[in-house]
């Protein structure tokens, strides 16, 4: 077996995959759902539900406010308690719809059973079908990003679609939703992928697996060679050797594909791949095949000094607090509470932050592994040159950024960077890397903006 | 004798051809400048620091001079060199003083250790756009000073700096030239130029705190949280109300402080004024209850 991998770059962190036999169990309902109106990348949703409005599970409770953005679907049945704000995953409080919930009733257009619809048996999902299904349903990138699923089926007429490749990688430490997802519900993620395929109008498939998860590459492989046997389709399940950030579109794309995928504004679509996560293809079964809208989702909540780490089927809008109760509470002494993982999460201030389209994991890190060490002075080393994934050089941007050079920082390509953080990480003088970055990213993007707008 | 002859005609010869040419391209490619920009320029701080919007005094003096071509200074006024010194660009080009009134940067947070208390720790870069972007900070506020001081590097008169007791940023209103340049830095747009007031007494709310008035008093005990008391005070109709904070006008704010009295969170501070007259014994009764 040929395994590959991203050319440029890339570190291998401590795994930490505590939950990885962990079976996913159904999360209790909540007592209150909350609901941010901006769980995607684009313009916020607008809410079309008042105070003291009855709600069920798949009610649709806030419409998609610009082409760039999605429509939200409560996860509860109950009352609309008040439009109000709450503190979501920005770490700020924004607007919400926040639920009472009562009951669990259910939309009765959501097929409930576990029946496997075969793309075959449904002549009437046409391409197009399956594109406004997707999109009706509110589904987003579930890896993290919340990137409205249903534009990247639809690339612009400059670039055209070749393959859909799958992104199975969970290459960050600690998370272990996909994994699980992969294990429990392979069947449904292969004709997730069947649907995406034929809403792209493409027939070839990937998908990309590290080697880590030995036992996912064997079950997707047989099913795939029985799914896709005699059938117009080419799927091939890749196995990938670790690394991360394996799981960036652009370095799945390179590992996967072997093209590289040029400098923003090119996206995965300019070399014609369409990368979509496990997850997405999931949520795309049950949008087409169920009926069933983006409402709930895989979450691991995990640390190592969580009594009981698991793996949880949570619906949205459920508070963290509740999960980290499930898992044993918060343990003594200080703790770090991200979501996501613990190279790209978002670290959080507060356990009612409600778990969203994006949040695939509650990490829980102590004190000592989160805190940073005392930053050093630059020995230009390079080893977060030859860390960087996106080939650039961090030292220099960070301190481009610092001195506020941004028209230096621009020609060196910093709106490239992925954050990913390696190069943070690697950095043996401990250097505020990626913070400056950041910095001088988001100031030159800008920047850029207000250039574009002017012209 | 004769060597040193020749090398005197030689010599001379050539100095007298390069006069000429100079004497010609200074007259055939000569550029005028208006006299005046450089006698403005003198006059101007050359602090260079670009709160009168120009990229520098240079910048200034041009668009001094050619506004007072045009006939008016409006719009024009350096914060650095104040009144004091447009006058006397006024007087030199001959024009009305068109300099407004004082101006001193005001940071509207007064949420200290004690009265906003962290809840976090934040481990990163010490900038506060950094912090900003990372989410509400150390303490519950997502508005308030971050105290990492940003507008400290940013203000080139050292009128601006971390009180390492409160964590908040103060301005030293001798040394402030009202640049704006702080208001520029501070990722959370705390600091306000307002006018100084006379003998710098000045009335204002001293929160910038949006969120509704139990939440905001959750994070930090001396916000303001828009109950509109100050509003119905004011005789002078300068307080308005809007997304739950009250924000007072200089223009019309008479310096009454009824609306200090009043503010039940305290978040309306005075400064400058002469020691407070002892208050009546029944409220401060009351405020220790309270």
């Amino acid at each position: 077996m040929n395994i590959h991998t991203f050319r440029i770059g890339g570190i291998h962190p401590e795994e930490n995959k505590l939950t990885h036999e962990a079976v996913t169990q159904q999360a209790p309902l909540p007592m209150q759902a909350i609901f941010p109106l901006s769980q995607h990348i684009g313009a916020p949703a607008v809410p079309i539900v008042q105070k003291g409005d009855k709600v069920k599970v798949g009610t649709k409770i806030a419409d998609a406010g610009g082409f760039v953005s999605a429509p939200i679907f409560s996860s509860v049945s109950g009352t609309v308690a008040r439009i109000d704000t709450a503190i979501d995953a920005t770490g700020y409080r924004k607007p919400c719809i926040i639920i009472d919930v009562e009951g669990d009733e259910w939309e009765e257009s959501i097929d409930r059973s576990d029946k496997l619809e075969l793309v075959k048996d449904h002549p009437e999902v046409t391409p197009e079908e399956i594109v406004s299904r997707i999109k009706d349903a509110g589904v987003v990138g579930m890896g993290g990003a919340c990137f409205p699923t249903f534009i990247k089926l639809t690339p612009p007429p400059t670039a055209k679609a070749e393959c859909v490749i799958i992104n199975a990688v969970e290459c960050e430490p600690y998370i272990t939703a996909d994994y699980r997802l992969m294990m429990e519900h392979a069947d449904e993620i292969l004709v997730g992928l069947e649907l995406l395929m034929k809403g792209a109008k493409v027939t070839k498939g990937y998908i990309g697996i590290e080697t880590n998860k030995p036992r996912a590459i064997e079950l997707l492989t047989q099913k795939c060679a029985k799914a896709f046997n005699a059938s117009e389709y080419n799927v091939e399940v890749v196995p990938l050797a670790q690394r991360y950030p394996q799981g960036g579109e652009k370095q799945l794309v390179d590992a996967v594909i072997r093209r590289q995928v040029p400098a923003p504004p090119a996206i995965p679509v300019n070399v014609g791949a369409i990368v979509q996560n496990v997850g997405t293809a999931f949520a795309v079964y049950q949008a087409v095949m169920k009926h069933k809208p983006l409402f709930e989702r895989y979450t691991t909540v995990t640390g190592k000094r969580l009594q009981n780490p698991g793996n949880y089927l949570v619906r949205m809008g459920t508070p963290m607090q509740m999960l980290i109760d499930l898992c044993g509470g918060m343990p003594e002494g200080d703790n770090k509470l991200l979501a996501g993982g613990p190279m790209m999460g978002k670290a959080l201030t507060s356990t009612e932050v409600p778990i969203c389209k994006g949040t695939n994991s509650v990490t829980i890190l102590s004190d000592d592994d989160a805190r940073r060490k005392e930053p050093q002075p630059c020995i230009r080393c390079a080893k977060c040159v030859d860390a960087c994934p996106m080939g650039l050089e961090p030292y220099l941007l960070a301190k481009l950024s610092a001195f506020k050079n941004w028209e230096k920082a621009e020609q060196e390509y910093i709106v490239s960077c992925i954050e990913c953080g390696s190069c943070q990480f690697t950095c043996p003088a401990h250097r505020p890397l990626l913070d400056n970055i950041r910095q001088g990213k988001q100031t030159v993007m800008g920047i850029i903006r207000s250039r574009a707008a002017k012209k | 004798m004769n060597f040193i002859l020749i090398a005197v005609i030689v010599l001379g010869g050539i100095a007298l051809i390069a006069a000429l040419v100079l004497f010609v391209c200074s007259k055939r490619f000569a550029v005028y400048e208006d006299p005046r920009i450089a006698q403005v320029n003198e006059l101007l701080p050359g602090a260079n620091c670009g709160g009168c919007g120009f990229a520098g005094c240079g910048g200034m003096a041009d668009a001094l001079v050619k506004g007072a071509d045009a006939g008016s200074l409006e719009g024009l006024n350096c914060p650095v060199g104040g009144s004091e010194v447009m006058s006397r660009v006024a007087d030199l080009l001959g024009m009305a003083i068109a300099s407004g009134e004082p101006k001193v940067a005001v940071v509207r947070c007064n949420g200290t250790c004690e009265v906003r208390p962290k809840i976090a720790e934040y481990a990163g870069m010490r900038s506060c756009a950094a912090m900003h972007a990372c989410g509400a900070g150390e303490t519950a506020c997502g508005f308030g000073c971050l105290g990492c001081g940003d507008c400290v590097e940013a203000c080139q008169f050292d009128a601006i700096h971390i009180n390492p007791e409160t964590g908040l940023a103060e301005v030293d209103e001798e040394k402030c030239t009202a640049c704006g340049a702080c208001t520029k830095a501070c990722p959370r747009a705390i600091i306000e130029l307002r006018k100084k007031g006379p003998k710098g007494r000045r009335v204002f709310v001293s929160c910038v705190n949006k969120d509704k008035g139990a939440v905001s008093m959750k994070a930090c005990k001396v916000s303001c949280i828009g109950c509109g008391k100050c509003v119905k005070e004011c005789q002078f109709e300068a307080i308005t109300l809007g997304q739950n904070l009250s924000y007072i006008d200089p223009e019309k704010c008479r310096l009454c402080r009824k609306c200090v009295s009043v503010c039940p969170t305290h978040a309306i501070q005075a400064v400058n004024f002469p020691a407070p007259k002892p208050v009546e014994p029944k409220e401060e009764g009351k405020e220790a209850t309270a």
